[in-house]
């Protein structure tokens, strides 16, 4: 058998930028250097570095375990919350470091937003698990409220369905139309960047294909990043992709270049689907 | 080398659309080098019988289409198994343009019959059939070993075969200027050489196909093409 | 493989019976004492009952200051042991669910939890009677919360432990700041236990009679001065039962009676609000 398959696969040219290849105009809205993370005494992340691109969505796959949703809750540092974990390395937010210590996580929270793989409506009605939020940092009269309410039911495209029934419990609604009231809500609050940690795990077909066009449509005005385990939804939605394999970033580059002819074995290896 | 897939069956669709290719490439090399013995030996049977043959390598493009939309369908191919089976489509489309292109050098042969024969010319004919014969039988065992170096070899030999077939058309012409009553015969023989010469670009064409299945890039544009201009008198004299 | 399956339904048959036979039996009894109750309480139920004071010997008379006192102690014992089992819990569950103190509290709530009454009885005395020199309501009171806040305690965390982490974490990707997240999601989405656990919690201490014995000793006379020994239904049904006079045996009866069904009423109660919110 000849080898000039494993020279193409073995190109090892190492990520000493976290940039992909293909440079283009935008610029990166988050930019992490030599992301080490820990669970206690165990090492999860091994000197992770990538950037996002402001307004581009980029994409973390790889098997379970790989890191990925590790990876991705380093950005809002919603790892805080759990006493034996941490982080260690840079950051970068718009060139703020945002895992320094004295850092306030309510406003990066605030300013970074997450989605999460459950959908978890809060348990009080539509409308207030939208105008929550909202109500933190900002003094908003009712009827601002209310328009903001609105247009963030309007961009997650869940207005029309629950326009006669705000006042009904968040949790009455079924799992798609759950999952885009978190988008919802995430989105009122304003924030620059959007995580998606698995958002279509728990949907069916026709939910995922309608977050999916929602994941497209809100690329208009955020920075996206989503974790997902479907290669395809990968392909679909993202502009980058980062593929992760236990803790470390094997390649990360233009999706179109990932998922056609990727420089590693390993990626492609896994993307085909002949392991993990 | 390659590890197998998770999914057995998805290896098993791909060896499949392996082998018909191998079918429909052994079947095709077959025809071709029948349709040129018919013709050079004046065997009208063995012309019959590649004629007879097109149908089942129509058949097989198809199979081969319909194999690889369905495993499009089920496994979402990624990488170099989308490379793979779009690579597949395009050598079945290739191998069954040369199986016709075979076909007509056989039914030509049919109409020449026992006419009047320039030996000389088809032996010119004949070499040309042996060198188009070797480059896909070449790239068909590059395509099947994945070997990129043999079908880069193959690309850039398609020259020789454009050239052959330069000096085949100006000896034809020669001819034809000789012997108004070699016209009708020649002018069969530049339809045959024609043929060929396009068996070869379909050649170079799976050798380019085979470059992007193993690496994903493309072969440069301009493939490399080896007739120099006819000169303008022998146009004009040919009846241009 | 098919030889086994007569054997199997038999055996089937017969446990099915033990159990029901077992249900019988203890519901039997859970029958009988409340018929008992009934049949011999309800006819000392009138409206002497709550307007009198408990009678001297061979005298006629109520409950009134027993019903009173009742709900004077079992008030003070919420309002003290409530709060703190709350607070506790809410810590245990959320501020500090992974730090080690927790286990070394959530041990000695349990301990608390099953410590016997009378000895909770005998620790107050030493805490709130001796120092003062007399029995009081407040002393009661205090005894009552001991018992009561264990409870609070242990279904509040339990309640609260049950809240998906999901659920804060959504809160929190939000910025929402950690007391706001406790306060308004978790507790929120604990409501239905937090307050079944307060009920449960007083349902119990509607009903303990030994802490009060040392603590508020009892009062025949009717008083609503916390500072004063204080009577309770629990009680005025210990001391008339014993007593030689059918009068006051048949008030021990109604007390009896009161407290029991006080007690079925919140318990049902509290069953009825978890019910509506698991819905």
């Amino acid at each position: 058998m000849p080898s000039e398959e494993s020279s193409q696969m073995n190109d090892s040219a190492s990520i000493d930028q976290p940039s992909p290849a293909t440079s283009s105009a935008t610029r990166d809205k988050i930019l992490a250097r030599g992301l080490n993370f820990f669970y206690g005494g165990s090492r999860a992340l091994k000197d992770v570095s990538l950037s996002l691109r402001e307004r581009k969505v980029t994409a973390l796959i790889g098997p379970s375990g790989c890191g990925k949703s590790t990876l991705l809750r380093i950005f809002n540092r919603m790892y805080d919350l759990y006493p034996n974990q941490r982080a260690e390395g840079e950051v970068l937010l718009d060139g703020e470091n945002i895992l320094a210590q004295d850092l306030d996580l309510n406003l990066l929270r605030a300013r970074v937003g997450m989605v999460f793989q459950k959908p978890t409506p809060f348990p009080m009605s539509i409308y207030d698990n939208i105008a929550f939020g909202v109500k933190l940092y900002e003094k908003l009269s009712k009827s601002e409220l209310d328009s903001r309410v609105e247009s963030a039911l309007r961009r997650s495209a869940l207005w029309d369905e629950v326009k006669d029934k705000l006042a009904a419990s968040g949790l009455s609604l079924s799992g798609g139309q759950q999952q885009r009231l978190c988008i919802a809500r995430t989105v009122a609050i304003r924030p620059e960047v959007i995580l998606f940690d698995e958002p279509c795990s728990a949907l069916d077909p026709i939910s995922t294909s309608k977050i999916e066009e929602l994941i497209d449509e809100l690329t208009e005005d955020y920075t996206i990043a989503i974790v997902t385990h479907s290669m395809q939804q990968a392909a679909r939605v993202s502009e980058y992709t980062a593929f992760m394999y236990l803790g470390e970033l094997v390649e990360f580059d233009d999706t179109s270049k990932i998922f056609t002819s990727p420089r590693e074995k390993r990626t492609q290896d896994y993307i085909t689907g002949r392991f993990g | 080398m390659m590890s197998e897939h998770i999914v057995r069956a998805y290896d098993k669709e791909l060896d499949a659309l392996g082998r018909r290719i191998a079918e429909m490439g052994g079947i095709a090399e077959k025809m071709v080098v029948d349709a040129m013995d018919a013709l050079s030996s004046v065997n009208s049977e063995l012309a019959q019988q590649v004629i007879a043959t097109d149908p089942r390598l129509d058949a097989l493009q198809r199979e081969i289409e319909e194999q690889a939309i369905l495993t499009i369908a089920r496994r979402q191919p990624m990488a170099v198994d989308l490379r793979e089976i779009i690579g597949a489509i395009r050598v079945a489309g290739d191998l069954e343009r040369v199986g016709d292109l075979a076909k007509n050098i056989a039914k030509r042969s049919v109409k020449i019959g026992a006419e009047s024969r320039v030996t000389r010319a088809v032996v010119g004919l004949k070499h040309m059939n042996d060198l188009a014969t070797e480059q896909l039988k070449d790239v068909l065992d590059a395509y099947a070993l994945h070997d990129v170096e043999r079908a880069q070899a193959v690309w850039t030999r398609d020259a020789e075969l454009d050239a052959l077939e330069d000096s085949v058309f100006r000896d034809l012409l020669t001819h034809m200027m000789e012997d108004p009553r070699n016209i009708s015969f020649c002018a069969h023989l530049l339809f045959c050489s024609k043929n060929i010469e396009r068996i070869g670009d379909h050649a170079t064409n799976i050798a380019e196909t085979v470059y992007y299945l193993v690496t994903g890039g493309t072969l440069p544009a301009d493939r490399p093409k080896g007739r120099p201009e006819a000169t303008p008198a022998q146009l004009q004299a040919a009846g241009q | 493989m098919a030889d086994l399956y007569p054997r199997r339904r038999r055996s089937n048959k017969v446990w099915t019976v033990l159990s029901l036979a077992a249900t019988a039996f203890g519901l039997g009894w859970l029958v009988f004492i409340l018929g008992a109750l009934i049949w011999n309480g309800i006819g000392g139920l009138s409206l002497d009952i709550f307007t009198k004071i408990t009678p001297p010997p061979g005298g006629e008379g109520g409950l009134l200051n027993s019903i009173v006192g009742s709900f004077i102690m079992t008030g003070i014992g919420m309002i003290i042991g409530a709060p703190i089992g709350i607070l506790a819990g809410t810590y245990m569950a959320e501020y500090g669910r992974h730090a080690a103190i927790t286990k070394v509290v959530r041990f000695i709530n349990d301990i608390l939890l099953s410590a016997p009454s009378i000895v909770v009885g005998l620790f107050v005395y030493q805490l709130c009677v001796v120092p003062f020199g007399h029995f009081s309501a407040i002393a009661g009171g205090v005894a009552l919360a001991v018992i009561a806040m264990p409870v609070i305690v242990r279904t509040t965390e339990d309640m609260l432990n049950l809240v998906p982490n999901s659920l804060r974490e959504a809160a929190s990707a939000l910025g929402m700041p950690r007391a706001l997240v406790i306060r308004r999601v978790a507790y929120r989405a604990a409501r239905a236990g937090l307050v079944t656990g307060a009920l449960l919690a007083l349902a119990r201490v509607t009903g303990e009679t030994a802490p009060l014995v040392f603590t508020a000793l009892g009062n025949l006379l009717f008083t609503a001065d916390p500072r004063q020994p204080m009577s309770s239904l629990p009680l005025i049904i210990y001391d008339f039962a014993r007593s030689p006079y059918p009068e006051q045996q048949k008030l021990a009866w109604t007390g009896a009676l009161l407290v029991t069904f006080a007690v079925l009423a919140m318990s049902i109660f509290a069953r009825v609000l978890t019910a509506r919110a698991n819905r």
